[in-house]
């Protein structure tokens, strides 16, 4: 199996989010390296999907431009075997569930396996049916990372104990008023969890600024950061690199676990 | 509970089709709506004021009309056309609405969003929704609120909120995208109508179970008037609602051949179609496993038709299983073809139908002469065409806009 748990042992794992070709090739494959060197412990690679329904507008916009560089799942494994030359930070796949049945799951899974992917988050695959995945994705040693959301209830404990890598924490909830008791809502679906499993916590949740990714990180094991990431790629100036680095060393100095 | 679980997943599923592809969000809420139906289904209350409502709010039993021009005129098979034109809000889509607006009612929901291609499904659940008193967003591609003008007009005269969906191509599927979104950011008061018989389990079977009426009501008319049942039944097929209600009755009834007419828009051989079952291949989207328009990495094509409801990408799992087991026959129709229709019905009949029914009207002129006399033809009227007026007279290079 991958060692993607093993991550998050001793400190709060920092989990960026990059759409793969936003917004080409180059600048992807700088991406990843740039956040590998300042901090990232695990790189989440995004492939752009059509119709990307679990995704906000700021995501959406990075998928368009890298359809604009005319991506597609090939042109995403090229992208890695480049950035392989110069990283070997673990690197996860988000994805829609049609792209990798499409390209076949095993061909999928086979290709993830010799690029050393360590792990596939796939947003339209709940537990229902992750069967028809999961057995391929973990006889390549590949962990397929559940969902968890504040809303799945009587669910958590079922995904909790199936669970292997780590969780996604995840939720899209932006009624108003919620983020008010937002992270004792957090903080009670993750002892849920705990109660149940070992396997680390990453929370997706909209988060922006270092203190957000501190206080969060305090109640998880690790912070997963896509809009504020993409945003900084989406400007692609001369100073994108220098930007995505400081970031990255902000947050990665925010979450680190105080002595 | 074991047995119980084991039967809970296999009725999910359609042959190798169906299933719940949906974000975590949404999951615990469709347990709640699956498990609400499976009560509701059999409650005797619940089917009693469903039974009521449609009979007298939605105008049922639609009429089963024997169209005797057409027949005539085509010189073969004799045509029956199930009036679900002749349904409150014009078209067969209220029967769903009704369903699942009740359903929505029990589970306690005080907000009702939907998605439109056409602007029926809008228009109806912007109606049901008055007639409850509940909120009603109504989700419609831009283009298709701007070819569907008048539907938008009667949404928002009900009273409903329409938001032009701009996201894709801006039409059906990017509503249904749209409207799987907003779910996700609210769900407590809020109930989402599938318009069409697509989408996660349980869907397609709500979608199913009430559009079961048309097929009930025409296999009890037409053994009334000819004492046997039909030898050809033929419906339009987006999603596929009206089809499976139309064909839902006779699908034991091996003799009965099902025909399902999708849109072929400039041709099936082109790029501009919207014909899944025919040039689709399997893929996993809008929480099903199905048939989809789509190029080899699984990203969803563009599709095409001038029907505003049929123009999608995909259609309901339980016709792609259909389509597998050859059950069902699925056949292409093109704009041309179905203008055609939409003239010829409104000249011969005095019918202005849907262009999406025409669709099956146009199918119905090709094979009826082809058939013997002594044989029968359903075609489901799935809606009137008031609505498609102004574009046909565009299509037709006529500006009646002045």
């Amino acid at each position: 199996m991958t060692n993607l748990k093993q991550i998050f042992s001793n400190k709060k794992a920092f989990i960026p989010f990059v759409v793969a070709d936003d917004p080409d090739f180059d600048t992807t494959v700088d991406s990843i390296v740039t956040l590998a060197d300042n901090g990232a412990d695990i790189v989440e690679l995004g492939i752009p999907f059509s119709d990307p329904v679990a995704d906000g507008p700021v995501i959406q916009d990075a998928d368009l431009r890298a359809f604009a560089a005319g991506v597609n799942t090939d042109v995403v494994f090229d992208i890695v075997e480049k950035a392989r030359l110069q990283t070997d930070v673990p690197i996860i796949f988000l994805t829609y569930l049609n792209i990798a049945f499409k390209y076949g799951y095993e061909k999928f899974c086979q290709k993830c396996q010799d690029l050393n992917i360590s792990g596939l988050v796939i947003p339209d695959l709940p537990y229902e049916e992750h069967q028809e995945l999961k057995p391929i994705a973990n006889e390549h040693d590949i962990d397929l990372i559940p969902l968890i959301a504040p809303t799945s209830g009587e669910r958590i404990e079922k995904i909790a104990q199936t669970a292997t890598g780590f969780i996604y924490m995840v939720s899209s909830l932006g009624v108003t008023g919620v983020r008010e008791d937002f992270s004792t809502q957090l903080k009670n679906t993750i002892d849920r969890i705990k109660k149940v499993t070992d396997v680390p916590v990453a929370i997706s949740f909209g988060i922006h600024s270092p203190e957000q990714a501190e206080k969060l990180a305090a109640i998880a094991d690790g912070v997963i950061i896509g809009s504020a990431v993409v945003k900084i790629i989406a400007q692609n100036t001369a100073n994108t690199q220098q930007d995505l680095a400081d970031y990255a060393k902000s947050i990665k100095d925010a979450i680190a676990v105080k002595a | 509970m074991k047995e119980m679980e084991k039967e809970t997943t296999e009725s999910r599923h359609y042959g190798e089709f169906g299933g719940q592809y949906i974000p975590e969000t949404l999951m615990a809420e469709l347990d709640r709506v699956a498990q609400a139906y499976d009560h509701y289904k059999n409650d005797p209350d619940f089917l009693k004021e469903l039974h009521d409502l449609l009979n007298n709010y939605a105008n049922r039993p639609s009429l089963l009309y024997y169209a005797k021009q057409m027949t005539e005129d085509l010189g073969g098979a004799k045509i029956y056309l199930k009036r679900e034109d002749l349904n409150h809000t014009g078209a067969h889509k209220i029967n769903n609405v009704i369903g699942q607006a009740l359903l929505a009612k029990r589970m306690g929901k005080t907000r009702l969003i939907a998605e439109t291609g056409a602007g029926q499904h809008g228009v109806a659940t912007a109606t049901i929704a008055d007639l409850f008193n509940m909120d009603c967003e109504i989700f419609m591609g831009k283009e298709d609120t701007e070819r569907q003008k008048l539907n938008v007009y009667r949404m928002e005269l009900l009273g409903a909120k329409v938001h032009p969906v701009t996201t894709g191509s801006m039409v059906l599927k990017d509503a249904v995208n749209a409207t799987l979104q907003e779910w996700t950011q609210r769900i407590d008061d809020t109930f989402y109508v599938m318009g069409s018989a697509v989408g996660p389990y349980p869907f397609p079977e709500m979608v199913h179970d009430f559009q079961s009426v048309i097929s009930k009501e025409s296999k009890q008319q037409i053994l009334e008037a000819e004492g046997k049942l039909p030898d050809m039944v033929v419906a339009c097929v987006g999603g596929g609602s009206n089809a499976i209600g139309s064909f839902a009755n006779y699908i034991d009834d091996k003799d009965v051949q099902l025909v399902g007419c999708e849109a072929a828009g400039k041709g099936v051989d082109t790029d501009q179609t919207a014909a899944t079952i025919e040039r689709g291949s399997v893929g996993i989207f809008h929480g099903m496993k199905s048939m989809f328009l789509q190029n080899k990495y699984g990203q969803i094509d563009k599709v095409y038709s001038i029907s505003a409801g049929l123009d999608y990408p995909g259609v309901g799992p339980e016709h792609a299983h259909l389509a597998e087991l050859k059950r069902a026959k699925y056949v292409g129709i093109t704009d041309d073809e179905a203008v055609n229709a939409f003239e010829y019905i409104a000249k011969t009949e005095g019918i202005v139908a849907a262009i999406e029914s025409c669709h099956a009207v146009a199918y119905v002129e090709k094979i009826a002469p082809k058939m013997r006399k002594d044989q029968i033809i359903i075609c489901t009227l799935s809606g009137r065409g008031d609505k498609d007026v102004a574009s046909i007279a565009k299509y037709r290079g006529v500006n009646i806009d002045d």
